[in-house]
């Protein structure tokens, strides 16, 4: 914030501080009657404060209240599980092809010299093919709403004959979305690499692959940290999604409970706060991440890399529900 | 295949309506961002409090809850979101005027969702601005506002336009989720009504629903590219 006044604003001297003070004095009283008139009285009028809507949410002395908590706590355990799981399976599958696609662009630069030509013509001609149809799955599914891949893959595989728990179609969903979202952040971060480090690493003669696993991927890794977060966030958030094929997480159990209370408002809102308390702390772990790196590479005196692509960064942060 | 041929009005109607929801939830997120933006920056100390709050409210909060609470939150209150029936808009945008009201309770939520993060991209762009631009604009002489109109926020914009770009992509793909909040007769509802109430294959149906998604972002996200390299290369 003070950064952003520095830019703004010269330094207030005692006049504007009188200014600002006044100004912040109407400003809150008038934010304040606002809350009361827009928010809190049409709720108060509606009666969305009493006890029994409330009551089996916070009062423990409530018949429900270890109930209903009971419940939640299976929500966000379920939660946290789809949430555990398709984050290591899509961080594992979008190295992975990330990799795929540095090697094959690589590939598509070999010349085959030394077989037959029309050998090393089938094998570029190979590579380029393969090359193509990796980088189109990775459009697609970078395209498609990662609710409408959650909802193809549970109505898909048990068309195919193939049927898993629900837990598993949510997984296997948030896996194909956010791995090709993270391969790209990965990829990205190793594209954006001063090109001396993959010329030192083929100078002392390690093969593309060597390079690839251990000088390119070990600094992406490094550089994209704070991107890779803001999307572990994003895979939090999107298991809330997991309602549209019933899975048991903390939402669906929310609605079950409204369905036998009948307080949607009082329900969500708790469900909110849970919500936002762990994904405002995992967003502060980002900065905190971030700051230590960035004073890290500062001391290592390494050069200064290229600063990844504006769109992927904002895309990783604000592709919320995939976003 | 043959259902892409049979059913492709409801796949252009799934589009269009799709299409319909996203530009006006588009408009409507960039008037609400950057108004947060503006409380954001602005030098009185509540207002930015409030500017902040929104933003790690609505940021931290999956979609699916901001949709659940204005689809069974404002009908508890009794609201219908009858504001949102704009004379003269609600002709262009049938949807807009009708009495079911799932259509405004999914704008609301798309706009109050996607105006966190639009406010998030413009301020990235005022704080890329160098700080010694605004020093020597004030140095200048020039007022607070000729300091914004010629100075901050023609370069402010530069910066943030590759951003906006991704938050309305991303907004694009969230739109999905209406279909599953009551909104008939979008692209993911048309999916969902095809395969299971009329038993179509499935397989087909998935390819036109794609398409018709992938028509959306992917030409939208080659163009951000396009802009991001020419600015790599300016500058």
């Amino acid at each position: 914030m003070s950064q952003q006044n520095s830019v703004l604003y010269d330094v207030p001297g005692p006049r504007q501080r009188r200014i600002t003070l006044i100004s912040s004095v109407v400003a809150a009283v008038l934010v304040l009657v606002g809350v009361y008139y827009l928010i809190y009285r049409p709720l108060d009028e509606k009666g969305q404060f009493t006890s029994e809507l409330w009551g089996p949410l916070v009062d423990p002395g409530n018949e429900n209240f270890s109930l209903v908590w009971d419940r939640i706590g299976i929500g966000l355990k379920n939660t946290l599980i789809a949430a555990v799981l398709a984050i290591i399976s899509s961080l594992v599958v979008g190295t992975l092809i990330a990799v795929l696609r540095i090697q094959l662009k690589s590939l598509t630069r070999r010349r085959f010299t030394g077989l037959a030509t029309p050998v090393s013509y089938l094998l570029r001609g190979l590579s380029v093919l393969l090359s193509a149809v990796t980088r189109f799955c990775v459009e697609v599914f970078r395209g498609l709403p990662v609710v409408i891949t959650i909802f193809f893959v549970a109505r898909g595989f048990p068309e195919f004959g193939i049927t898993f728990d629900t837990l598993w179609y949510l997984v296997i969903g948030l896996t194909i979305y956010n791995s090709v979202v993270i391969a790209e952040i990965l990829r990205s971060g190793m594209e954006g690499l001063p090109g001396g480090q993959a010329e030192a690493a083929a100078a002392i003669g390690l093969s593309p692959f060597q390079t690839t696993r251990m000088i390119l991927l070990p600094q992406a890794f490094r550089i994209m940290l704070p991107a890779l977060i803001s999307q572990l966030v994003v895979v939090l958030k999107d298991t809330s999604l997991g309602f549209i094929i019933s899975y048991e997480e903390t939402l669906n159990i929310g609605k079950q409970i409204i369905g036998a209370l009948d307080n949607p408002i009082q329900v969500y809102a708790v469900i909110a706060v849970l919500f936002i308390a762990v994904n405002y702390s995992l967003s502060k772990l980002a900065q905190y991440v971030q700051r230590r790196l960035s004073r890290g590479r500062r001391t290592a005196g390494t050069p200064a890399q290229n600063p990844p692509p504006a769109a992927l960064m904002s895309q990783a942060e604000s592709s919320g529900q995939g976003v | 295949m043959s259902v892409l041929i049979d059913k492709f009005d409801v796949f252009a109607g799934g589009f269009w309506l799709t299409l319909q929801i996203c530009v006006l939830a588009a408009i409507g997120a960039l008037i609400l961002g950057a108004v947060v933006a503006v409380l954001r920056i602005s030098p009185v100390p509540p207002l930015r409090a409030v500017g902040t709050a929104y933003v790690t409210v609505f940021r931290n909060m999956p979609l699916t809850v901001v949709m659940f609470f204005a689809a069974f939150g404002l009908p508890a209150l009794g609201s219908n979101a009858d504001f949102l029936r704009i004379p003269g808009l609600d002709a262009i945008f049938t949807r807009l005027g009708t009495d079911l009201p799932y259509f405004r309770f999914a704008l609301i939520a798309l706009v109050l969702y996607t105006a966190a993060f639009v406010c998030e991209a413009l301020r990235s762009g005022v704080n890329a601005v160098p700080a010694g631009q605004a020093e020597a604009a004030r140095s200048l002489g020039l007022t607070f506002g000729q300091n914004l109109r010629y100075v901050v926020l023609p370069q402010s914009w530069k910066a943030s336009v590759v951003p906006l770009g991704s938050v309305i992509i991303a907004m694009i793909k969230n739109s999905a989720l209406i279909g599953f909040f009551g909104v008939v007769g979008d692209l993911s509802a048309t999916a969902d009504q095809l395969t299971s109430a009329e038993g179509y294959a499935f397989v087909p149906v998935a390819i036109g629903i794609s398409i018709g998604y992938l028509i959306m972002t992917v030409p939208l996200g080659a163009l951000l590219d396009r802009i991001e390299k020419r600015q790599a290369v300016a500058r």
